[in-house]
């Protein structure tokens, strides 16, 4: 089951784009469908039963997120792995709150891309370095003790360190071989990073993190 | 003469008529001089005794307004004023037509009825449009469109002024009313006399100024919008039309074009997140993402900058920066098969971090070639002679990475 090609549906409005991808993705996956609207990524959602859901995060009729919100009502464990020229806070937080397990940047490569709906596929996290930068601002500053859900609100030096790596352009396995532990706990870690950042209700944290990127 | 509106081209013409264009609409529609139905019209105004006036009010309110074509010469609106002394005139013959009919509570009520709707007329009749400006008065050219401005605030500065003596005009009339009722003297009725006074304002401001808000808001969202969809016009051709035109005369070159591109993304990538220009000189982050920008420029490799936090510069950051620089230069030169150049910086409570890593063919730091030997001194010595430490880490076959650490101030 695990060498078998993972399917794909992609979404997006762009039909360049898709036909883009699909190209890219040739051999490495089976893409099972494309859409170009919510609606439309819905039903076909619901019908083709994909591993994961290439996502675009701006799209007419609510976005990227619109889209997991509804699918998700049909098919609750469906995978997603957002895709975007942007790599702006806002969106990443949106989209990844949302419930998306991932998100890369549209520069990646074709067998980056696969990799990373593999990785979704069996349940990990994909962070694109940005992302990881990202996440390390967010969480950055401590904040007072009786504020603070630990378990949610803050990263663990472990996990910080995991970050700065993939910041860094790290993959897993490199990662593992320099923090000398195994390429399933690094996958944890991120995991653990991404679940933070779905539930931490740290003061709002994509309004937080767009403020503090501004005074800054 | 007074037919019901069956034909559907009757029209009232505000544009040409003396008070709601009835006449005029009339006279339109029979091809005829305006003058004859209206001299009609008051004829038969006074021949029934005023009733008449009611038709005309009926056929107000009946016929639809004709849109536009004010015939030449008269493309104005007749003003405020002929529109109030018709409604007064016609609210003062309605009201002689109900004494004569025998339906009829006090002569005091006559004047101040008069008087009320003249006032109450010149204020609706401020609430209709402002009128249009025709086309050909409407240059691009920035001199007419002060000049534009300036009328328009005359005519702001007039209507004002009307809209003031119309106040005036209603307010006069409802106390005039109480007073001829008596009501002023009795002190016990100042209540009602204040009740009176404030309904009459209420009814005689609210639609003016509602009026107005709406309108100064829909002038500020609309210069809003053409300031933006110029500044963006500006912008896009100053930037994105220029690239296209640069990478059309290079398609020959792809790593030209690649550059182009990459540059372009970066820029508009810079605008759309708020257009907020580097600081090199201050902050470290802007220091950093510059240096990437101008080695990406001049080497043509590509370098992905990620900075988590930033403070201002000082002399220590400005050598980290310049090694930072370095290494990204080393990079560039001798790793630029290797894909995308990754720059990580780090700021922490007492230190800030720098990695600058590439997948390049790397290198055995024991045999460092000549040539190369003088860069790592200029990366390391330089952060170490600022109290840093910096340690460059090469395999050959797994690319190099340069580790950056200064110290910095806290506040």
């Amino acid at each position: 089951m695990m060498s078998q090609l993972p399917s794909v549906v992609i979404v997006d409005d762009h039909r360049i784009f898709r036909t883009g991808v699909r190209a890219e993705l040739a051999d490495l996956v089976e893409v099972v469908g494309e859409a170009e609207s919510v609606e439309e990524a819905v039903r076909l959602i619901a019908e083709a039963r994909p591993d994961v859901v290439l996502l675009d995060v701006h799209m007419p009729g609510g976005g990227g997120s619109e889209v997991i919100r509804q699918a998700t009502e049909v098919r609750p464990d469906q995978r997603f792995l957002a895709l975007s020229v942007s790599d702006a806070p806002e969106d990443v937080i949106a989209v990844v709150r949302a419930g998306a397990r991932g998100y890369v940047t549209k520069t990646i490569t074709g067998p980056e891309l696969a990799e990373a709906v593999r990785r979704v596929r069996d349940g990990d996290a994909v962070f694109s370095p940005r992302l990881a930068g990202f996440v390390l601002d967010a969480f950055a500053d401590s904040l007072p003790a009786d504020q603070v859900d630990p378990e949610l609100d803050q990263l663990t030096a472990r996990e910080r360190e995991v970050l700065r790596y993939i910041a860094r352009g790290y993959l897993y396995k490199e990662i593992a071989h320099r923090l000398g532990i195994s390429a399933k706990t690094v996958e944890a870690h991120v995991s653990s990073v991404l679940r933070k950042l779905q539930l931490s209700n740290r003061h709002e944290l994509s309004r937080w993190a767009v403020t503090r990127r501004l005074v800054d | 003469m007074i037919d019901a509106p069956a034909n559907k081209h009757l029209q009232r013409d505000p544009a040409n008529g003396v008070v709601a264009g009835v006449c005029a609409g009339i006279a339109r529609r029979l091809g005829i001089d305006p003058v004859i139905p209206r001299a009609g019209f008051v004829v038969v105004a006074i021949g029934t005794s005023g009733i008449g006036c009611l038709a005309y009010l009926l056929l107000w309110a009946v016929l639809p307004s004709q849109a536009g074509e004010p015939s030449p010469g008269n493309g104005r609106r007749r003003g405020s004023w002929r529109i109030a002394t018709g409604v007064g005139l016609l609210a003062l013959s309605v009201v002689l037509a109900f004494r004569q009919l025998g339906v009829w509570w006090s002569d005091a009520l006559v004047w101040p009825l008069v008087l009320a709707a003249f006032g109450v007329a010149l204020l609706w009749s401020l609430t209709r449009p402002a009128p249009e400006e025709a086309p050909d008065e409407a240059p691009a050219e920035a001199v007419a469109e002060r000049e534009r401005r300036a009328r328009r605030s005359r005519e702001a500065a007039g209507r004002l002024s009307i809209a003031g003596f119309g106040v005036a005009l209603v307010l006069g009339a409802g106390l005039l009313f109480l007073w001829a009722n008596g009501v002023l003297d009795a002190a016990g009725d100042a209540a009602l006399a204040a009740l009176v006074v404030i309904v009459g304002l209420g009814l005689v401001l609210a639609p003016l100024w509602w009026r107005f808000a709406r309108r100064l808001a829909a002038e500020r969202a609309e210069r809003i919008r053409s300031q933006e969809r110029a500044e963006v016009a500006a912008h896009l051709h100053d930037s994105v039309l220029q690239t296209l035109a640069l990478v059309q005369r290079r398609a020959e070159d792809p790593s030209d074009v690649a550059r182009l591109a990459r540059r372009q993304e970066r820029e508009l990538r810079a605008w759309l997140a708020g257009g907020r220009p580097l600081a090199p000189e201050e902050r470290l982050a802007d220091a950093l993402r510059a240096a990437a920008v101008e080695i990406e420029e001049t080497r043509g490799a590509p370098i992905e900058v990620v900075v988590v936090g930033d403070c201002a510069l000082d002399e220590r950051l400005e050598a980290l920066v310049g090694a930072t620089r370095e290494a990204l230069t080393n990079a560039a030169k001798f790793a630029a098969d290797g894909g995308m150049i990754r720059l990580y910086a780090e700021v922490e409570e007492d230190r800030v971090r720098s990695f600058v890593d590439d997948r390049g063919d790397g290198f055995d730091p024991d045999r460092v070639p000549p040539d190369r030997r003088g860069l790592r001194e200029s990366i390391v010595g330089r952060i170490e002679r600022h109290g840093g430490h910096a340690e460059v880490r090469s395999r050959p076959g797994h690319g190099t990475e340069v580790e950056m650490t200064m110290g910095r101030n806290s506040r």
